[in-house]
């Protein structure tokens, strides 16, 4: 072989190496660290095995925690993608219209988190919310402090408002991409209205609602902060999603160990579940 | 099949029409007849694919009616009219088989399954997709796609008339011929009535019975390949139709005289033109390049494979004329214009000339 090696290229790699490391590779081996240790305090560490995490795998709370997360998941996707499409496809196409449904859209996307789950914790409230004391003048006991039923209500219909908008936003850009042409030779084919949804703007919205499934996904089952506001995990543990009760092990009762194993698990399922996810949808489509 | 009247149709993108500027489609009064082969020809924007979806109704004017077969159609829609229409670019359903694309139009009209597969493979034969029927229409290639609009087009039978729109744009020029050859056949076979909308005028001239010239959103002349040819009723048609175009002289009128500068030019007869400017129009086939007539100086020879194209300068004017692949320029070359190919315009309409 004549090839000349130089092995100084490798040195434009290194600022993203260096990048990465600090960013992702040195927190999550931290992590990995602590995952297999066990502390007292003061710094002194023992080494632990995989305690941690055959204690995580077989307690029940952990598993009470991921099937209400997947519950969750579902729900809010079963909601938001079919409700997010159809606002899309009702949203006007030009006009001046086009500018004040996209800023009413985005409206909810910008409020942080945390302000979502204030706004939502008085809006429910039943003594003083505009939504808790009006739904129950019209008779329905609703209370999401103490019963787990109203209290997932609530976290769903605020996952609603505050997320389909985005798939909304997403669907919207696919739909304004498919020229006109396509609207009229379906006219000319004699198509209903639900062969065009069905032979034109679905297919063409297929990648964006790909994108928005995946982000909707992952964004839920990773949910912290506004549960968390609203409900603290209640009532009982009712609301109490994974990302919740890793945080109660980890700071509310200092459980490094058990926290850092649980946070690797976490991950690792997130990881599966949207590469799951990504591939049977683009085998799917590639199947088209 | 059905003979379609545009009666006094204009048409404007704008909500409140005022000046003639304002309309796309300015004035259109026309009869396509029954089983005519048309085509609709002129430079962009001059309101062809306008006229055209007015005609499929993807476009309602602003005013006139459209009659199919002495019938009001002007405010059904599109599918009550049962129009088929090919877009100058692919359209497909990109999720369905090459298949299921061309039994789309019928199925939707709940054809019965038995008719479609033979409409279909009928068609497929024609466009020569019969060995892609079964695979998705998403993965082929442009041209392809194309002939899978053009099916679309063809599959219905019972269609009042075929409407495209440059419809082989995309498509290379060997298959030109041959989709361009295999419509005019279809055309012979089932007499539909066919509208053409091209900006090519060797396609235009080869489809069609009748050539259909527009600009600037109205209609110049509406003939035979040959008449547009031989008679331009408008100096836009002269320029449009033809390679090169016709010669536009400024001339003025005496008698059976024209004055061209210094050049007196004997006419055929005498023009019935009444005042405004007055043109001489000549196709560069009819300008006799020899040892007499009129002094020009030649500035460059196209040769362009049958024949030349001599560029050359008359009383100040460009004009071309076409000489034999073998003729030579002579050394002090002279023009003659040939009083068959001559057309007088005032005002850039074309004017009769008298005995």
């Amino acid at each position: 072989m004549d090839k000349t090696w130089n092995n100084k290229a490798w040195f434009l790699v290194l600022p993203v190496l260096v990048l990465v490391a600090f960013s992702a590779v040195i927190p999550l081996m931290t992590v990995v660290n602590y995952s297999v240790q066990d502390t007292f305090g003061n710094n002194v560490f023992f080494w632990a095995g995989t305690e941690w995490f055959e204690e995580l795998l077989a307690s029940d709370r952990f598993w009470e925690a991921m099937v209400r997360n997947q519950i969750f998941s579902f729900i809010i996707l079963a909601i938001e993608v079919p409700l997010g499409i159809f606002i899309a496809l009702n949203m006007p196409k030009k006009g001046w219209g086009v500018p004040v449904c996209l800023v009413l859209m985005a409206l909810p996307l910008l409020i942080p988190w945390n302000v979502v789950g204030t706004i939502w914790q008085v809006f429910g409230r039943n003594d003083i919310g505009l939504l808790g004391y009006y739904v129950n003048a019209l008779g329905i006991d609703y209370n999401y402090v103490q019963d787990p039923f109203d209290a997932w209500v609530t976290v769903i219909v605020m996952d609603v408002w505050h997320w389909t908008s985005l798939v909304v936003l997403l669907c919207y850009a696919g739909l304004v991409s498919i020229p006109d042409a396509f609207y009229q030779a379906a006219k000319i084919d004699g198509a209903s209205r639900w062969a065009v949804f069905r032979y034109i703007q679905l297919p063409k919205m297929q990648r964006v609602l790909l994108i928005a499934v995946l982000l909707r996904f992952m964004d839920s089952f990773m949910i912290y902060t506004e549960p968390f506001v609203v409900t603290g995990g209640g009532p009982g543990n009712s609301t109490t999603f994974l990302s919740i009760d890793l945080v109660k092990t980890a700071l509310g009762q200092f459980d490094l160990g058990p926290a850092a194993a649980m946070s690797l698990v976490y991950f690792l399922i997130i990881l599966l579940l949207s590469w799951v996810f990504y591939t049977v949808m683009t085998n799917y489509d590639a199947e088209r | 099949m059905a003979r379609i009247e545009v009666n006094h149709i204009r048409h404007s993108y704008l909500p409140n029409p005022q000046k003639d500027s304002d309309f796309a489609l300015k004035e259109v009064h026309h009869t396509f007849e029954d089983g005519g082969a048309y085509a609709l020809l002129g430079p962009s924007g001059c309101g062809k694919t306008t006229l055209l979806n007015i005609i499929s109704g993807l476009l309602h004017p602003s005013h006139g009616r459209l009659l199919f077969n002495g019938r009001d159609v002007t405010n059904l829609s599109t599918q009550e009219r049962n129009i088929a229409q090919v877009f100058q670019f692919p359209v497909i359903y990109d999720t369905m088989t090459v298949y299921d694309n061309l039994a789309f139009p019928l199925r939707n009209r709940r054809v019965p399954e038995a008719d479609v597969d033979r409409k279909v493979r009928e068609t497929l034969d024609m466009i020569d997709l019969a060995s892609l029927a079964k695979k998705k229409a998403r993965g082929l290639t442009a041209d392809q796609k194309q002939k899978i609009s053009l099916g679309r087009g063809l599959v219905r039978s019972d269609v009042n008339a075929i409407l495209f729109d440059e419809p082989l744009t995309v498509i290379d020029p060997h298959m030109k011929w041959v989709l361009r050859s295999q419509l005019k056949q279809l055309h012979r076979r089932f007499g539909y009535t066919m509208v053409y909308v091209t900006h090519d005028q060797t396609e235009a001239l080869t489809f069609a019975d009748r050539v259909v010239v527009m600009y600037d959103g109205e209609i110049v002349q509406i003939g035979t390949p040959a008449e547009l040819f031989e008679r331009p009723r408008h100096t836009f048609v002269g320029y449009f139709i033809g390679s090169p175009g016709m010669n536009v002289l400024p001339v003025s009128l005496d008698g059976r005289t024209a004055t061209l500068g210094t050049q007196r030019i004997e006419l055929p007869g005498v023009p019935k033109a009444e005042g405004g400017t007055v043109e001489l129009g000549i196709r560069p086939e009819y300008v006799r390049l020899g040892r007499e007539g009129m002094a020009v100086q030649v500035s460059k020879v196209e040769d362009v494979g049958r024949h030349k194209v001599v560029r050359a300068n008359l009383e100040g004017r460009e004009i071309a004329a076409v000489i034999g692949e073998d003729d030579e320029v002579p050394a002090d070359p002279k023009v003659r214009f040939d009083p068959a190919g001559i057309n007088i315009y005032a005002g850039s309409w074309r004017v009769e000339m008298g005995a």
